[in-house]
């Protein structure tokens, strides 16, 4: 593709945003989608029609992984580096990959044609070993698949042209509860919200005492309260399907088979905090969804459902979907509404919050996709309904996305307060060693604790729920996801930046049988840094799944200790390597040994 | 009268510049030696370390030589002090990591203007290979205490040195910690 | 108005943070990103302080009337010196060839935590230097990405020289040119962006070395008892 074809598609599709700076991310996606990379003369033109600085498209371009300053293959295929789809081969069928392809990991075919890598989970959990091929996700790879895949590629057949079943994605729902089976018709539970006027609405969520489902549990009537009772001209509602936690799959579904009740759930919420926009954050791993909830809208839209004068109420109200280009951080509220400004995906300092000074400083309410469908069931059957089911401070049902070693991975909804144990039983786990609650950020349950209860009082959940049988080596389940949070820290604050590298390195050095107790003090000593000093919950966490092993698979650490006495982090034999190559020596004073 | 302290000292990757600081301690060292014995250092001639209370380390860890000395010095030395820039980041030697060390030799030996017609890398078994990167000594061995500096100056070395041997944990106060 | 810092009563206006209060005070607060004349940053977390047994950036937390705040203890002083380090290894911080050693923000805080090591295993990234510009020199080796650069040139001289790409440890200062030249860029020696740099990074050309060892701003007194 020529340059002036480049400047072309440039126009069209800043053309197509209005020119809107705020859309900056928006197009950055799709002029990557028709060009398949981003020339720095595209970002100079995008800087150019924006009134943005050059140094700002730069940025923004630089911060995602989908995005990126440097070329990709003209086929990009990113493999899910998932913990459980490790376990599923993902890494070997990866490695066979680059082999047919004569390439190595990370770097892009000399011809241009193909580069093959890993990215952070792509929420198929249920289904992997899963792969972004041009950001379309396939599910279920195989050798077979990849032999296929890669002659494919080699005959540059379009994408478009694959194996339909590739793309296939399944639900896989396992046990339905009150929101997998509401049964209600579009609408109904917005005609029912508008029947009880929003303040009357807002106390039916007060007092049906739901909370956050994105993990942090917060409740969701004083996030409305708050946001409708904050000055501003104008009120957002932000639906948050950023769904990065690795292990987490629940919102894809709702988004494939329950969009409208999503959706409903945030009009429900623009309805009680007087918002007339709502904001739907997809996150860039889920494209595909992309077309079918745009049709979903439409159809809203044209049963007025969405618009002006809804109902014939006065109430307007319309969505927008943004899409995300892989970035686990702007699962953080403050940094998906940068990011939704089209910005890097930083937290902001905080206070304030966003119900006061959200996107583009206005109030803005963000939740949890599984909560505002929530909401739905809350207007149609009221709050009091709703909080006696669950417990006493986790009302209402809880999806879990239940993937590893397991008979039948999917998802289940159970009210909260289920135990471990019977959530093991239902989804037929055998021998099992631990279970992830709530993905990296969250906590290693080992099988001692299995008669504790998936709820906000004992073992809060975003949903996640992976399952380890006795076969798996639980350090190998904390190095990837210090390799995930190394991948994912946004770089903002010092603990977190440097921390995340510097815990990573030190579990390659345990892995390497490098290691010593001196490394095992430094994981703990990481921790209390970052844990105390990090910018938001990203830092604060990603030394959860370190010392929660430390603590309980403690012998998985200290089998791969090498001396009690310090040792280095690298291979000393190794780091004489290049001056061995180039001397041609090979005798006994050109190596060294590691022991000392 | 209390048994003197034994103390061996090293230059690795250095420029002997931390013991000309050592050195620099000038009529002190007079009354160094009435605490100390010096076993091991280039200011005598002793070849192989013995048993020591402290081992002064100048110098960061840029070949296989450096690495055997290092962990010699470890493995007699009660204490281990890492002592200067080079010693304690890496310093000047390190200064090449961003380099890799293949280009480096094929520059330094064979492409390089004016070079001796036939130049090429060195590869007598007598000399120490070098490492892929330089390295502070903290990264290959246990550290005890660190007396950043380039040099570190002759007041800090006397006020550490007569910390440790009465027995006080080393404080380098303003003037006396500084890392250039 | 008053709070606690260290035991010592603090006046405060309300709307101020910790740390504005505390330097109307005269009471330091180490701080590396944070720089009175502008917006509070919050990302290098030296001036972590406990306020009340809860862990925040002085520098983005406002003060509130009777708080109690941690600022010098030996478990904050810990923590600080270890944030250093960070610093330290992620980039190329060799004080002996720098021009700004002496005068160096980092530096002194360093001297003033009694940083003795590095500790980490360095990172050794390899970063360019850009001497482009006629007047000013660009070493990004010792770059601690505070965006002080960023915010000045922003918000004071309204030019944008300066902005941040990458993300984690991949992070990194640019120029605002697709060259990435700094020639190429409207900055001139004469910008509050060219003077702000709390380390060496941003270096006006011809001034190295000029002020003698023992005349620096740092050699004169430690970091805590100058006008911050």
């Amino acid at each position: 593709m020529s340059a002036p074809q480049h400047a072309e598609i440039t126009d069209a599709v800043l053309g197509r945003n209005s020119r809107d700076s705020t859309r900056l991310l928006q197009i950055l996606r799709q002029i990557l989608e028709a060009i398949g990379h981003l020339p720095k003369t595209v970002l100079v033109q995008i800087a150019r029609e924006l009134k943005l600085p050059y140094g700002r498209v730069a940025g923004v371009a630089g911060f995602y992984h989908f995005l990126g300053l440097e070329a990709h293959g003209h086929y990009r295929v990113l493999w899910s580096d998932n913990i459980i789809e490790q376990m599923q081969g993902s890494v070997e069928l990866c490695e066979e990959m680059c082999r047919r392809l004569w390439i190595e990991p990370g770097r892009v075919s000399e011809d241009g044609l193909v580069s093959v890598g890993y990215t952070s989970c792509i929420g198929m959990g249920d289904q992997g070993p899963a792969l972004l091929v041009n950001g379309r996700t396939v599910t279920a790879m195989t050798r077979e698949r990849v032999a296929t895949m890669v002659d494919l590629i080699r005959a540059k057949a379009p994408v478009a042209s694959w194996p339909r079943e590739w793309f296939a994605v399944t639900d896989n729902i396992r046990r339905r509860g009150i929101l997998l089976d509401h049964g209600l018709d579009a609408g109904a539970a917005l005609k029912a919200a508008m029947a009880r006027g929003p303040a009357a609405m807002l106390a039916e969520i007060v007092a049906a005492k739901l909370r956050g489902r994105g993990g942090a549990g917060f409740s969701t009537g004083q996030k409305w309260q708050a946001c409708r009772d904050a000055a501003g001209e104008a009120h957002y509602v932000v639906c948050n399907a950023d769904e990065g936690e690795p292990g987490t799959f629940k919102d894809r579904v709702l988004l494939t088979g329950y969009a409208d009740l999503v959706f409903e759930g945030m009009s429900i919420a623009g309805y009680c905090v007087g918002a007339a926009r709502g904001l739907l954050y997809l996150r860039g791993e889920y494209q595909y969804l992309h077309e079918h909830l745009e049709a979903t809208l439409a159809a809203r839209r044209s049963a007025g459902l969405l618009g002006k004068n809804i109902g014939g109420s006065g109430f307007d109200f319309d969505i927008e979907i943004h899409l995300g280009a892989g970035a686990y951080v702007c699962g953080e509220e403050s940094a998906l509404i940068e990011s939704l400004e089209g910005k890097r995906g930083t937290p902001r300092i905080r206070p304030p919050f966003p119900v006061t000074h959200g996107y583009l400083g206005h109030p803005t309410t963000v939740n949890n996709v599984e909560t505002l469908a929530c909401a739905c069931l809350i207007a149609i059957r009221g709050g009091a309904w709703y909080a006696a089911i669950g417990t006493e401070k986790s009302a209402g049902t809880k999806l879990m996305s239940i993937s590893g070693d397991c008979a039948r991975p999917g998802i289940y909804e159970y009210p909260f307060g289920v135990t471990v144990a019977q959530v093991l039983a239902d989804c037929g786990a055998s021998d099992t060693q631990a279970v992830q609650v709530s993905g990296p950020s969250g906590i290693c349950v080992a099988a001692d604790e299995f008669g504790r209860r998936l709820a906000f009082e004992d073992l809060p959940s975003a949903g996640a729920f992976m399952v380890f049988d006795d076969g798996r080596d639980m350090f190998e389940v904390a190095r990837n996801f210090a390799h995930f949070f190394a991948e994912e820290s946004c770089g903002f604050c010092t603990p977190c930046r440097v921390g995340t590298s510097l815990v990573k390195n030190l579990m390659d050095k345990l892995n390497a049988r490098h290691g010593s107790p001196h490394d095992i003090n430094e994981l703990f000593k990481l921790q209390r840094l970052m844990q105390s000093a990090a910018h938001c919950g990203l830092g604060h966490t990603a030394c959860n799944p370190v010392v929660d092993t430390l603590n309980k698979f403690r012998p998985a650490y200290e089998r791969r200790l090498h001396s009690m006495e310090y040792e280095p982090a690298f291979d000393l034999d190794y780091a004489l390597s290049q001056a061995r190559q180039m001397t041609g020596r090979d005798d006994a004073g050109a190596h060294l040994e590691n022991a000392s | 009268m209390k048994s003197k302290v034994k103390i061996a000292t090293t230059s690795l990757a250095g420029c002997f510049g931390c013991h000309m600081s050592l050195l620099d301690i000038d009529l002190r060292l007079l009354d160094l030696v009435q605490l100390v014995d010096f076993d091991r250092s280039p200011i005598n001639d002793i070849k192989r370390v013995g048993a020591c209370d402290v081992g002064l380390i100048e110098g960061g860890v840029c070949n296989a030589e450096n690495i055997e000395i290092l962990r010699d010095y470890r493995k007699h030395c009660k204490i281990l002090v890492a002592v200067g820039a080079c010693a304690v980041n890496g310093g000047l030697p390190a200064q090449r990591n961003h380099l890799d060390l293949r280009d480096i030799l094929e520059e330094v030996y064979q492409t390089s203007p004016g070079l001796a017609p036939g130049s090429a890398i060195p590869n007598d078994p007598e000399l120490p290979l070098p490492l892929n990167k330089v390295h502070p000594i903290h990264e290959i061995v246990r550290v005890d205490y660190f007396v950043p500096g380039c040099p570190p100056p002759a007041d800090a070395l006397w006020k550490f040195l007569t910390d440790l041997i009465a027995g006080r944990t080393p404080v380098l106060g303003h003037g006396l910690l500084h890392y250039d | 108005m008053s709070f606690l810092l260290d035991g010592e009563e603090v006046p405060f206006i309300p709307g101020q943070t910790i740390m504005e209060a505390a330097r109307a005070a005269g009471k330091y607060i180490p701080h590396l990103c944070w720089d009175h004349e502008f917006a509070p940053h919050g990302s290098c977390k030296l001036c972590t302080v406990k306020v009340d047994g809860r862990f925040g950036a002085a520098c983005t937390v406002a003060a509130h009337e009777g708080m109690n705040v941690d600022n010098r203890s030996a478990e904050l002083d810990d923590k600080r010196r270890t944030l250093l380090q960070m610093l330290f290894v992620e980039g190329n911080h060799f004080c002996p060839s720098c021009e700004k050693s002496g005068d160096c923000k980092l530096q002194a805080t360093a001297y003033e935590l009694k940083m003795m090591s590095p500790h980490f295993d360095h990172f050794f990234p390899d970063r360019p230097v850009d001497a482009s510009h006629p007047e000013l020199l660009l070493d990004f080796n010792r770059c601690i990405l505070c965006e002080l650069c960023v915010r000045a040139s922003r918000d004071t001289d309204g030019k944008n020289v300066f902005a941040l790409s990458g993300r984690g440890i991949k992070t990194h200062l640019i120029v605002n040119s697709p060259s990435g030249r700094l020639a190429d860029t409207d900055m001139a020696a004469t910008d509050r962006a060219a003077s702000v740099c709390p380390v060496g990074v941003i270096l006006r050309k011809r001034r190295g070395f000029k002020v003698a060892i023992g005349n620096r701003t740092y050699d004169k007194a430690p970091i805590s008892e100058q006008p911050q």
